[in-house]
């Protein structure tokens, strides 16, 4: 799925020789590769903007995998199953990504379950109904692609290959769950109304996933120079409206969004509540504590499973010698 | 209220189906219920996948009875079920997910390889009997790690043994067409003995084996299991999804 926008700290010049080669070759397009000179401060960026991607895979497993067991048709269940183990296939990636720059997974894996790290605030958000399901699909992946299409070019090379494989994942996630609201809002009115009731209650959220708005984000601009983001958390968010609410229409829903309306060819939209958004960064949304407390409980009941492997790994490296 | 349960004249045809479907969805079901709780990412993909492969199975023999796929899974009630018991076993530790997958997959997997020749089994079983080969060797490694890691995993893979154990039974009971199920146990007897072995662990001895999942007599699981899998269907009889 997708990693909350965010925005690196603004590093001190740095004049040396290497650091201007290295900007020579971010300006001129290059990928930055693992063994290669970097500034600290791209490094550190980079670790925690690649660990954020990856743990809002991991954490965004839960709210899905609350309905694999109630999913209402064998295909719908297969499809969601794979969709989900998708999402650990991406979270696998990333950790790998993030690990080419000397940090390890377990490491990663501690800063999430101590609650250090942050993931996307859009995962602290119930899933109700199964609507839910395709309206996570259609909105968040469709945000998650606005996002993730730009950093398919990013100057790191491992994170910018592993997102031209997650990006096309995302975008049949994407159909699968505007397939979702399709077949409810063509279906009975109970199922109608199942699929409005989900629209009003993640448009907001995932208006909010693209992150503050660029008044208030001044730091953006040194990922931007280092070509770790390419457009401003305002531009995506602008294109995301523009491509989703033309699908809204055609499903037949309404926007849960008054000032809605169509001016100089853009959909604009409403005042975003961002106190609800700082809110539920900081730890108070309806499922923070849950989703941390599940990922705590996994890892906890799977900790005699994980010594078991390497006690057994250990003995058969001994035998081996 | 009408009932929202279907009825169906069980041919030995669609009972022969029924009974590998049942299977294969259940236990599918089942490991689904890991999402998320896995004890490494790698395992939650693992299971995952193990699961897909199952539902896919499962569908592949619903489709073969000409009756609609979602009518069966989500429209009969515990008792039109004939899973063997083992499958519907609560989950338990990630010792008993292992030990059942392991148990039953092997069994699986000489009941495809005997299946293959049978008129009505055999476009399903070759494709069946691939993946279920690949579910052995993934249980049996586990087995092994567990039964050899720590003592807290050995404890843990013996008590999953023991607990299963009464439910083998079942899978090799006779049915009323296809390959004999009684005919592959010597065959799964030899491979599930020389593995617990492997794993430095204890078979257990045969006593009393469960019965009657076949006949639609389960046990107290299957009906929580059904009512929250077929929740959806079951409140709105008349949606389609």
């Amino acid at each position: 799925m997708y990693s909350q926008a965010l925005n690196a700290p603004t590093p001190l010049a740095d004049t040396s020789p290497e650091a201007t080669r290295f900007q020579e070759r971010i300006d001129a397009e290059e990928r930055i590769e693992p063994n290669d000179w970097m500034p600290e401060a791209y490094r550190r960026t980079l670790v925690r903007q690649i660990s954020q991607h990856a743990h809002s895979e991991i954490v965004g497993m839960l709210p899905e995998g609350n309905w694999i067991t109630r999913a209402p048709s064998l295909k719908r269940k297969a499809a969601l199953l794979a969709k989900v183990q998708d999402e650990g296939g991406h979270g696998l990636y990333l950790y790998a990504a993030a690990e080419t720059l000397g940090v390890s997974r377990e490491e990663l894996v501690d800063q999430l379950l101590s609650g250090r790290a942050k993931y996307s605030s859009i995962f602290n958000y119930p899933t109700l109904t199964w609507a839910d399901i395709g309206a996570i699909g259609w909105l968040v992946d469709g945000a998650a692609i606005m996002n993730q299409i730009p950093l398919c070019r990013c100057s790191y090379g491992p994170y910018a290959r592993a997102m031209i494989r997650v990006c096309k994942e995302e975008s049949f996630h994407q159909r699968q769950g505007y397939e979702i609201m399709l077949t409810l809002c063509r279906g009975t009115a109970e199922q109608k109304a199942m699929a409005q009731d989900a629209l009003n209650r993640w448009w907001w959220p995932c208006l909010m996933m693209f992150g503050p708005p660029d008044s208030q984000s001044s730091h953006s601009d040194t990922s931007m120079r280092w070509k770790i983001k390419r457009f401003t958390n305002d531009a995506l968010r602008q294109k995301f409206v523009d491509a989703t609410v033309p699908q809204g229409h055609y499903l037949g829903l309404t926007f849960p969004d008054p000032d809605l309306r169509f001016e100089d060819g853009h959909w604009r939209f409403g005042a975003i509540d961002w106190e609800e958004f700082r809110r539920v960064l900081a730890g108070d949304g309806p499922c923070n504590r849950e989703r941390l407390a599940a990922r705590r409980q996994a890892h906890a009941d799977g900790a005699w499973v994980r010594e078991a492997a390497r006690a057994h790994a250990a003995k058969q490296r001994a035998k081996a010698a | 209220m009408a009932t929202t349960s279907i009825t169906l004249d069980e041919t030995p045809a669609r009972a022969l189906l029924l009974a590998r479907a049942d299977d294969a969805l259940v236990l599918g079901h089942r490991l689904s219920e890991w999402t998320g709780r896995a004890p490494l990412l790698e395992e939650e993909l693992a299971l995952a996948n193990i699961a897909l492969d199952l539902i896919g199975q499962a569908r592949a023999l619903y489709q073969a009875t000409e009756l609609d796929e979602d009518a069966l899974a989500y429209r009969r009630d515990a008792h039109q079920f004939r899973n063997a018991l083992i499958v519907e076993l609560p989950n338990g530790d990630f010792a008993v997910t292992i030990a059942r997958l392991f148990l039953v997959s092997v069994a699986s997997d000489l009941y495809w390889r005997a299946a293959v020749a049978d008129p009505l089994l055999g476009p399903i079983a070759a494709k069946a009997e691939k993946e279920t080969a690949y579910h052995v060797r993934h249980a049996a490694e586990w087995l092994v790690r567990l039964g050899d890691g720590t003592a807290e995993s050995h404890r843990r893979a013996q008590d999953a043994l023991d607990l299963l154990w009464p439910y083998t039974g079942e899978l090799f009971e006779p049915v009323r067409s296809g390959p004999d199920p009684a005919a592959l146990r010597p065959d799964w007897e030899e491979a599930v003995s020389a593995m617990i072995a492997r794993a430095t662990l204890r078979r257990p001895a045969d006593g009393w084996m469960q019965s009657g999942g076949r006949a639609g007599r389960h046990t107290e699981h299957l009906g929580r299991m059904l009512a929250e899998m077929q929740v959806l269907p079951r409140t709105y009889p008349d949606a389609r999804w």
